[in-house]
């Protein structure tokens, strides 16, 4: 929440300042790297799977994937870190501690920020609210309103991260909780429109804070037989500025980024990790010098 | 210091803005969580006393289990299903009438909802865990006696040992109905009969599809879980015998 705030301040100070005409070319004459990483539906996996275990022999584990982290963030200092939600319920540590394990590991492995799945409402509104304080990270969602919740003022909609002067803009996305979750867990939380709040989130984005990168973390599932559900690759295709789309909820173990052409015919990508943090998702943006610019190419390795 | 960070920073956000970087090329792979990494110390040292607690409880015996408890050793009905209806009927009765001042007539589970085996030996907390795995909690349902009717012709054809308790049913050789009753009655079509069974179940689980009849459901809260937890830890020895409750006349 502080670093939000420096943040903010820093975007207004620098608008004030532009009046004065200051000009520093130097900061677009190098490339820029920035790295993302991602998990999604991990569902209170701490430890790796036993080595008996018939799908995932020995997989996953938070201390290992701590150590990955660490690797990747020597490598480039310019790394996030995000979730797609689900965090909770699926492991005894769930049980027993409510969620506070998951939080507190997450705020050690500085994980930036995460959106929040249905499972996270396993406890109630009340279990995640009890959880807050361990979180050292920004939970997101632009489509759940919390107004009428203990949860107000709580979740943002959308965050905005400055690294090595790019400015990557993040918003979440949940999934329709009416018939998946209790509606006693979560109480007058109210579900709107994924795909609305998501044109809206990226155009403050995109507009009102400049960001240079937007990258979309959602519990809406990867996709559907039926069309009329709402799912990443639907809404890849439905948005203007988004970049990437970080998924989950249907545990869907892609082997590599789907790309699909959003609105104004751009390539956007949509990823999901499959599910007990079995893997992590890396994606690396690189931004050359404006001046180096030869036409509209971006290279796409996946 | 941190000012000229700062002034820098500002520097050069609105050089940036000015005159923005390009977007040259994306890079995505996917990394799995192998025994390729190391583990990071700090998260290991942090996890240790929770973890040491969380087996503490999970592996303390609550009950002994003199021998194996299977949902696969019996033709209609078993010492793993028979356990489990009994303790649902057993835990939720009084649950059921306190909050109602009604009695539950019968339970009824689905086979498929025992994920494992009790092994002979000390029976834990996390055996529990292996049993029910999911987080369904016990609830009520009120049908009228014609619809408990469909209920045991589901049972007929389904062919499954699925788990009841407070009800026989008598299958022929050819495996048709021979006789249905609840609490050593017939089973009368003007009444209403209170099923105790999974939440999974009501909601439509394995195609129980009379449950779409219920004239009331009460939701319990009470995980099942938790339910074989707390009587684990009441009794001494689990010993749950196959009976006549659900079988084919051979």
């Amino acid at each position: 929440m502080n670093r939000r705030n420096f943040i903010t301040k820093t975007t207004a100070s620098s608008a004030l300042l532009g009046l004065g005409g200051l000009s520093m070319g130097s900061c677009s004459s190098r490339q820029r790297h920035i790295t993302i990483l991602h998990t999604n539906d991990v569902h209170s996996h701490i430890e790796p799977f036993p080595k008996s275990h018939s799908d995932y022999p020995d997989l996953g584990g938070v201390a290992r994937r701590a150590a990955l982290v660490r690797r990747i963030r020597e490598e480039n200092p310019n790394t996030l870190l995000f979730d797609a939600g689900d965090i909770f319920q699926g492991t005894p540590y769930f049980n027993f501690y409510g969620g506070e394990l998951e939080f507190k590991l997450m705020s050690l492995l500085r994980y930036d920020a995460a959106t929040i799945g249905n499972h996270d409402f396993d406890n109630g509104i009340e279990g995640l609210f009890t959880q807050l304080p361990n979180a050292r990270f920004q939970l997101l969602s632009s489509n759940y309103d919390f107004s009428n919740t203990l949860m107000d003022g709580l979740v943002k909609p959308f965050s905005v991260y400055a690294v090595d002067g790019i400015n990557v803009g993040v918003y979440g996305l949940g999934i329709k909780l009416e018939g998946l979750v209790n509606q006693k867990h979560y109480k007058e939380t109210l579900y709107l429109d994924p795909y609305e709040t998501a044109l809206d989130s990226e155009r403050i984005l995109k507009e009102d804070e400049h960001c240079d990168l937007i990258v979309c973390l959602s519990h809406l599932g990867y996709k559907y037989k039926n069309e009329n559900r709402p799912s990443d690759v639907k809404l890849a295709a439905s948005t203007r500025h988004t970049d990437l789309v970080i998924g989950g909820h249907t545990h869907t173990f892609l082997e590599k980024p789907t790309v699909v052409k959003n609105r104004s015919d751009k390539e956007v990508l949509v990823n999901q990790v499959g599910c007990f943090g079995i893997n992590l998702g890396r994606v690396d943006f690189y931004w050359d010098a404006a001046r180096n610019k030869n036409g509209n190419g971006v290279t796409l390795t996946i | 210091m941190k000012h000229f960070v700062v002034f820098i920073t500002i520097g050069c956000l609105l050089a940036c803005h000015q005159n923005p970087p390009v977007l040259s090329q994306i890079k995505a792979s996917q990394l799995q969580i192998d025994d390729s990494l190391p583990s990071y110390d700090s998260v290991e040292t942090f996890l240790h006393p929770y973890s040491r607690r969380l087996n503490q409880v999970l592996d303390s015996a609550l009950a002994y289990a003199p021998k194996k408890i299977s949902k696969g050793d019996g033709e209609y009905n078993t010492t793993a299903g028979n356990l489990l209806a009994d303790i649902m009927m057993s835990e939720t009765r009084p649950i059921f009438k306190s909050r109602t001042g009604k009695d539950i007539d019968f339970v009824l589970f689905n086979h498929g909802g025992i994920r494992s085996i009790l092994s002979k030996g000390k029976v834990s907390a996390r055996n529990a865990y292996e049993v029910m795995p999911f987080e369904n909690t016990v609830t009520v349902v009120a049908l009228q006696g014609t619809s408990v009717r469909d209920l045991v012709s589901y049972l007929v054809r389904a062919k499954r040992a699925h788990p009841i308790s407070g009800m026989q049913v008598v299958l022929n050789r050819d495996g048709s109905l021979k006789s249905a009753s609840i609490q050593g009655k017939p089973i009368d079509g003007t009444r209403i009969y209170y099923i105790a069974t999974s939440s999974y179940l009501v909601s439509g689980g394995d195609n129980m599809i009379f449950f779409r009849e219920a004239i009331e459901v009460f939701e319990t809260d009470y995980k099942i879980r938790n339910m074989l937890i707390d009587y684990f830890g009441k009794v001494d020895t689990l010993n749950p015998k196959i009976d006549n409750r659900f079988v084919r006349l051979k």
